[in-house]
């Protein structure tokens, strides 16, 4: 069957903000369906409130909305744009939730879009739990498909009465209709029951539960499920978690394709993918369903189906080389799998299995240093907020790459004498509790004499992942015994995926030697390719893993190549903006006659699309890596060089690496990174150019970081060296929490020294993202935070064009950033933050690489930077770039035309994901270390408009009536009353606590006094608490600024109880004064009515015009 | 660990160097590849395999072991195996042994630890190929002389060593329906099994059988099974064949079914340059348009026009079935009398269970005297 020609146009919702459970594989698949339907000539209109996207740029749709994915705005967008259609299964939960809402609202009938890809009676018979089961009852009965037992509960009294019929506890809890399995969990008691399912209920937009009997320890699998319009269905991947049951699929590491199954049972997990998913009814698409599997006796329970492109589907698309959701796309608009080829062989249809010759292991990322009072057991809740994969010839090696590409130095295995005395029983009790970094203590336990036996029965991890486990260690061993580094051990070794980092670790040398000795044996990594059919076809397109086998498939080439390295896998601090700003390089270079060779090992990404560059390298992002990478390329033609700065803090920590070993960087040269990165050169760089910057020291013991401190005067900001994301960095009021933090910062050395910083109160802080060439300066964007400085700039909101600088400052910054860029010497990108305090504009930090910011600058100014930056490292001029069209011919992100919009980036917060060992959520205080997992962009013609949208992205969108309440630290009273009486003025209740309350009172704003949790009710009083009211969702919005001294310290017990009773309902939960008058701003805006839509095309017409004008 | 050095030597010269798997000594066949990532049980013991050496392209296997329920056949039949990574160690709730000692037991010679994929491009760039495995020598140059030796798969017969002996009965699941006379080239044991589901008493007999002892039965239908082999060297059964036609009994063949049926038709069979082995090939169905993934181990294939219909003894034909990876012909059918066949596996043991409705449509052609094959 051909395309459908009646439609015209689609509508296509992306995911929003990344958070936990839901990150850039929907950019990936939604950028996939884009070009797609665009190719089809298809105009697609795109809503997507996620800025650092690549799916948002202009060029991938023909109207972006980059605006809250709420009801209320995609009717907007849909009632301005009319399209014939909804594509909703490519933008994950969030997506789908927007259609169910868009059709049950009566949008999609009025406008008469019709939603494709999937249907609102399949969506709901494959998200509710009830109807699910009833399809899988209607499979055939020796397929053996099961359900769990379960019960579904809307009351904890139906709850409590349930768990008897299920064999009693544990039982597993499961909200229905939420993301990333959030708010479920697996109950051991009555207690648990009440903490969960409570939790649960609330959490369900329809106040529903699930609870199911316990199949922990069970084998989990995963298909990859598509079907098109004449009912051909393919199974595109099986997947099989190592970690058994109990432990998200997203947490799990997981392998493809599956390993411990027998033809006879795979093909009947087939046989009931392929029923469900003709019963549930996805016409057209993707799906996954997951099952668990008895080890025992093979009993099969089918847990669920996401009747749409998932987490999982990127990483099967990654996987095997087919590209699902672009497939998914395909099918959508009315073609047959027969019809559409495979892209890689170009030959054989898309209607076929893909066979792998190779073993795919994924492994999670966790971002618990972040969180030291959550719990960090893993459980059916997901909790990583990132993952790596890797690709080898077989499982030691692709999971030991996998381990590696992680980037986290005690990630990989670890053979060091010191470890020599493990307590096997400890090990194997803490192996039984899955946790981040089970593995690790599972290759301990094997080194310390468990049994395979033991190891099943302590982790349930199926005996052939532990055997391979085991013949990990036999190769250690060997290593550690060998009289020397012969070449058959060595290839040994590097066949079951050992760095040269770990084997130098083990025979005491350092890497370099290991990979001299290496080199000079001649064992070095061929390139095979990720073919989806196990070479039995020609592939076209080089999609390419190492392993240490015979031969290489790296074709010659002519052209010459530009290797550009990712940003690893997501983490808080280096997530999707960083891999937006590599993809733009591989579109831009590959534009301007280079061939693009892109490096990483994250499956969730458009850079990982085989399509994105010329050569795909799906590697860890670690020196030997690379270095092996460079060597196979230079062999294959001309390498012009390696760009390591769009991709984070990873490559840039490689350059030094690089440069050693002679590779060509271009851009910004190591010698320069060094300059910006060491403090002490830095200094020197801004005493050259005369700039101020905070007092600062640098201490390696407590006696002088006190001293420093006390030179400089408290509040103080202290932090480790080197880091990205504020990571350990706390503000420091007093001697006291001075030596608690240095307590706790155990890893204090004189190779590790803690800077201490003047904190500077009451400061406006400011970042700016600039290009240099030598020459020029290219100010690419000025952005205001909203909070105060103190707050890490990733966590902050902040405004551009800045709403409270003048000219006069902005030209301040021009000439101190131009100074700087010099100074360090720059070629292409430079981020700066910095503080403009009683006047004086200090220099916070410079980072000569993309920022976080540069995607969100990018669209907000309608300058493509990191494509600009790209083709600045290669050599070309700002004043080229300028006449090419690539910049504007004159003006910059600094001086924007008056009627440009005001962009309001708004961080996303995953405290909601977080629980305590006690159950309690994590504390949600706003501090120098960052948290967040991903951005939101309000866009409008004014700042309050902005505002209230980008509130509405987030997760908590402002309420224009009801009740307010205020409780301030006291240094905060005096900032509060001016916004808290304009509430009051527009029509809010106040409540506030008998401080505020006194406060707001003397000023005219009458406020009804609510009990703190901690006080006995005044006579006459409610007895409610306002954690009571916040639980009864009887407040619309709460401002809560942390009590005293806090960040690192220990917050008072009835802030924490606010906020965290504010995460549990969702209700907006402002920390901070700055936050407030914006979002009055905001509120204003809202209640007076009118916010319209406009595209990012229209937006960037009228930018472009009044550049020009 | 110590472990036995064995060698791979092909026809034109290439080596890889491995270690012993399965059983030490020697053996020459025909290397070929077979893409299944599950099933490699299933894959030993298909009798098809027989003259061949098989390399995996899956790289580790081994994995679940060896149980005593899915053997498609009494024994292992390749005559060499391949395997990248063998498992150490056996898992699986129904496995009863490990697949080295199975080898081992059956004196099947293999070797591990090769470049796998990079055979499996020199077959696909070159073609299957002869080819000796070795764990008793070290000696290339006198393997290769011995593989250049051996004679070739083109005009191989091997149906004496893989036919059954003598004729049995599986008997029907439940009632009774119909009876069915199996000609057995090498048949895999699902397949009688499959027929038995449907209520067909399935007589499996000798590739011998002659048209007598073939009506002596008065079978409601007859079937062929899959076999090894050149089907250019199937004469007694093309001729039992055409016998068979001629009479108007249902037909219904499966793999060197298929193409006994095509050289019954006076169609011309070939041989593929690497053949298809695997189960993710997409077959369509001419008739309905749908796609299947089926499961494939043919290294021959029938010469006929894709497009329109052909003349044959018995009216008109057409073909049925084909492979959209590269249009090879999967499948025939007669359009004025009952009589069928397919170049791949419906009983799909290793693989998907897509095309199991062949085996409605035969039972359909039996039951219904009015109806035409291949509708």
């Amino acid at each position: 069957m051909p395309k459908r020609e009646d439609l015209k146009s689609i509508l296509v919702i992306g995911s929003g903000p990344i958070v936990i459970g839901q990150a850039c594989e929907f950019d990936y698949s939604g950028t996939q369906a884009c070009r797609v339907l665009r190719e089809e000539g298809i105009r697609v209109i795109l809503i997507n409130s996620n800025p650092a996207t690549i799916m948002t740029d202009p060029e991938f749709a023909d109207a972006t909305y980059i605006e809250p994915i709420t009801p209320e705005f995609v009717e907007k967008v849909i009632a301005q744009e009319r399209p014939d259609a909804l594509l909703a299964t490519l933008g994950g939960q969030t997506a789908l939730n927007a259609a169910i809402q868009m059709h049950e609202a009566g949008v999609l009938e009025k406008y008469g879009v019709e939603l494709i890809g999937a249907s609102i009676d399949a969506i709901q018979k494959g998200e509710n739990r009830e109807s699910f089961k009833a399809v899988v009852e209607t499979l055939p009965k020796e397929w053996g498909a099961e359900s769990a037992k379960s019960v579904i509960c809307h009351t904890m009294q139906e709850c409590l009465d349930g768990v008897d019929g299920l064999g009693g506890y544990p039982v597993v809890v499961r909200p229905s209709f939420t993301m990333g399995g959030s708010g479920s969990g697996l109950a051991y008691n009555e207690e648990d029951l009440h903490r969960i399912a409570g939790s649960g209920l609330a959490l369900s937009p329809t106040t529903e539960v699930l609870l199911e009997e316990s199949i922990l320890g069970w084998k989990e699998y995963e298909l990859e499920v598509m079907r098109d319009t004449a009912d051909n269905v393919v199974i595109v991947c099986s997947i099989e978690n190592l970690d058994p049951m109990g432990v998200h699929t997203g947490d799990s590491i997981t392998v493809a394709p599956a390993m411990t199954l027998t033809d006879v049972e795979y093909q009947r997990l087939r046989d009931i993918s392929i029923g469900i998913i003709r019963e549930v009814g996805v016409d057209t698409g993707g799906c996954n369903i997951q099952f668990a599997v008895n080890p025992e006796d093979g009993r099969i329970i089918v847990i669920e189906m996401n009747p749409r492109v998932s987490r999982s589907s990127a990483l099967a698309s990654k996987a095997t080389g087919f590209p699902i959701a672009k497939i998914a796309a395909k099918v959508a608009i009315g073609y047959t799998l027969d019809e559409i080829p495979n892209d890689i062989t170009q030959e054989t249809p898309a209607s076929f299995e893909p066979t792998l010759d190779y073993v795919v292991v994924k492994v999670p990322r966790f971002a618990f240093e972040k969180f030291p009072a959550a719990d960090a057991t893993l459980t059916t809740h997901m909790k990583s907020v990132g993952e790596a994969m890797a690709i080898g010839r077989n499982f030691t090696e692709a999971l030991q790459k996998a381990l590696r590409s992680l980037e986290r130095p005690d990630a990989a295995f670890d053979w060091r004498k010191e470890w020599v005395d493990l307590d096997k029983d400890a090990l194997l009790r803490e192996i039984s509790v899955p946790h981040d970094g089970r593995l690790k203590k599972v290759m301990d336990a094997i080194r310390a004499g468990a049994t395979p036996e033991e190891i099943f029965d302590a982790t349930k991890i199926d005996p052939w992942f532990v055997d391979q486990l085991a013949l990990i260690n036999e190769i250690a061993v060997e290593l550690t015994s060998a009289r020397e580094l012969s070449p058959v051990l060595l290839r040994r070794a590097k066949r079951h995926g050992f760095s040269d980092a770990q084997i130098g670790k083990i025979r005491g040398l350092t890497e370099e030697v290991v990979r001299g000795v290496r080199h000079a044996l001649g064992v070095r990594p061929v390139y095979k390719t990720v073919d989806t059919c196990a070479a039995e076809f020609s592939a076209k397109t080089p999609y390419h893993y190492s392993s240490y086998d015979e031969e290489t498939e790296v074709e010659p080439r002519t052209k010459p190549a530009v290797l550009i390295l990712g940003s690893g896998p997501n983490r808080i601090g280096q997530g999707i903006e960083f891999d937006y700003s590599c993809v733009h390089a591989a579109l831009a270079l590959s534009e301007v006659g280079y061939e693009t060779i892109m490096v990483n090992c994250n499956p969730e990404t458009v850079s990982t699309d085989y399509d994105t560059s010329d050569r795909l390298y799906f590697e860890p992002l670690t020196l030997e890596d690379v270095l092996e990478i460079v060597h196979a390329e230079q062999q294959a033609g001309p390498v012009v060089g390696v760009i390591v700065q769009l991709g984070g803090q990873t490559p840039l920590g490689l350059a030094a690496g690089l440069e050693a070993a002679d590779v060509p960087i271009v851009g910004t040269q190591p010698s320069a990174i060094d300059l910006a990165e060491e403090r002490g050169a830095f200094a020197k760089v801004l005493a050259d150019a005369d700039l101020p910057a905070p007092k600062h020291g640098m201490a390696t013991s407590f006696t002088r970081a006190r001293e420093i401190a006390e030179e400089i005067g408290y509040p103080v900001l202290v932090r480790p060296s080197y880091v990205l994301g504020g990571r350990g960095m706390e503000i420091v009021y007093d001697e006291g929490t001075l030596k608690d933090y240095i307590g706790r910062a155990t890893e204090i050395s004189s190779e590790r020294p803690v800077l201490v910083d003047r904190f500077l109160d009451d400061a406006i802080e400011i970042d700016v993202d600039a290009l240099y060439d030598g020459t020029d300066l290219f100010l690419g964007g000025v952005m205001e935070h909203i909070e105060e400085a103190g707050v890490h700039s990733g966590d902050s909101a902040c405004a551009l064009p800045p709403i409270t600088l003048g000219e006069a400052e902005v030209e301040r910054i021009r000439a101190s950033t131009e100074a700087i860029a010099k100074g360090v010497g720059v070629r292409g990108l430079i981020n700066i933050q910095f503080a403009l305090s009683s006047d004086i504009l200090y220099v916070i930090e410079a980072n000569p690489r993309a920022s976080r910011t540069v995607p969100f600058v990018s669209k907000a100014t309608a300058t493509p930077l990191a494509k600009a930056a790209a083709r600045l490292m290669l050599g070309e001029s700002i004043a080229e770039l300028r006449a090419a069209g690539v910049l504007p011919a004159s003006g910059d992100g600094g001086k924007l035309p008056d009627n440009a919009p005001i962009a309001v980036k708004e961080a996303v917060m995953p405290f909601n994901r977080f629980r305590t060992y006690e159950g309690r959520y994590v504390d949600t205080l706003l501090g120098p270390e960052m948290r967040s997992t991903g951005e939101v962009m309000g866009f409008d013609a004014g700042f309050g408009t902005a505002f209230a949208k980008s509130q509405a992205g987030a997760q908590n969108g402002l309420p224009t009536s009801g009740k307010v309440f205020v409780s301030v630290a006291n240094r905060d009273k005096r900032h509060m009353i001016f916004p808290v009486k304009r509430l009051a003025d527009l029509g809010f209740e106040i409540l506030a606590t008998s401080g505020t309350a006194v406060v707001l009172a003397r000023n005219g704003v009458t406020a009804t006094v609510i009990r703190k949790l901690n006080e006995e009710p005044l006579p006459g009083q409610a007895r409610s608490t306002i954690v009571d009211k916040i639980h009864e969702q009887d407040v619309q919005l709460i401002i809560n600024t942390p009590h005293g001294v806090t960040s690192g310290g220990s917050p008072r017990i009835d802030g924490y109880e606010i906020r965290t009773a504010a995460v549990a309902e969702g209700i907006p939960c402002i920390t901070t004064v700055q936050g407030l008058a914006a979002a009055v701003q905001g509120i204003e805006a809202l209640i007076e009515g009118k916010i319209g839509v406009k595209s990012l095309q229209d937006w960037g017409r009228i930018v472009t015009e009044g550049r020009s004008a | 660990m110590t472990t036995t050095e064995a060698i791979l030597v092909l026809e034109d010269g290439r080596v890889f160097r491995g270690e012993s798997f399965g059983a030490v000594g020697e053996t020459i066949g025909e290397i070929v590849f077979s893409t299944g990532m599950t099933g490699y049980q299933e894959t030993l013991t298909d009798p098809s395999y027989k003259g061949q050496i098989v390399a995996m392209t899956a790289p580790h296997i081994g994995n679940t072991g060896v149980n005593d329920e899915d053997f498609e056949s009494r024994r292992i039949w390749v005559d060499g195996y391949i395997v990248r990574d063998p498992a150490r160690v056996r898992s699986n709730w129904r496995s009863n042994r490990s697949l080295d000692d199975e080898l081992a037991a059956q004196d099947v010679v293999g070797i591990s630890g090769i470049d796998t994929r990079a055979l499996t491009r020199h077959l696909r760039e070159r073609g299957a190929m002869r080819g000796g495995i070795s764990s008793t020598t070290t000696d290339v140059e006198a393997l290769l002389a011995r593989v250049t030796a051996a004679p070739g798969m083109k005009g191989a017969n091997f149906l004496a060593d893989v036919t059954t002996d003598e004729t049995y009965v599986v008997p029907a699941v439940g009632d009774k329906r119909l009876t069915v006379a199996a000609i057995d080239f090498g048949i895999k044991g699902m397949t009688p099994r499959r027929m038995a589901e449907r209520g067909i008493e399935v007589h499996v007999m000798p590739a011998t059988a002659t048209y007598e002892e073939i009506t002596a039965i008065s079978p409601d239908g007859v079937f062929m099974s899959n076999g090894p082999g050149d089907p250019a060297t199937t004469d007694h059964v093309t001729a039992v064949l055409k016998q068979v036609l001629a009479a108007r009994i249902p037909y219904f063949g499966i793999c060197l079914g298929n193409q006994v049926f095509g050289r019954a038709l006076d169609l011309g069979t070939y041989k593929l340059v690497y053949g298809h082995r695997g189960i993710n090939q997409p077959v369509q169905d001419l008739t309905t348009g749908k796609v299947e993934i089926t499961a494939h181990n043919h290294g021959f294939a029938v010469d006929a026009p894709i497009e329109g219909t052909f003349e044959t003894p018995y009216g008109p034909g057409r073909v049925t079935h084909v492979c959209l990876n590269d249009n090879v012909v999967e499948g025939l059918a007669l359009l004025d009398q009952p009589a069928f066949s397919v170049q791949y596996h419906p009983e799909a043991a290793a693989g998907p269970h897509d095309a199991a409705y062949l085996f409605d449509r035969f039972v359909d052609l039996m039951t219904s005297s009015t109806s035409k094959a291949g509708a």
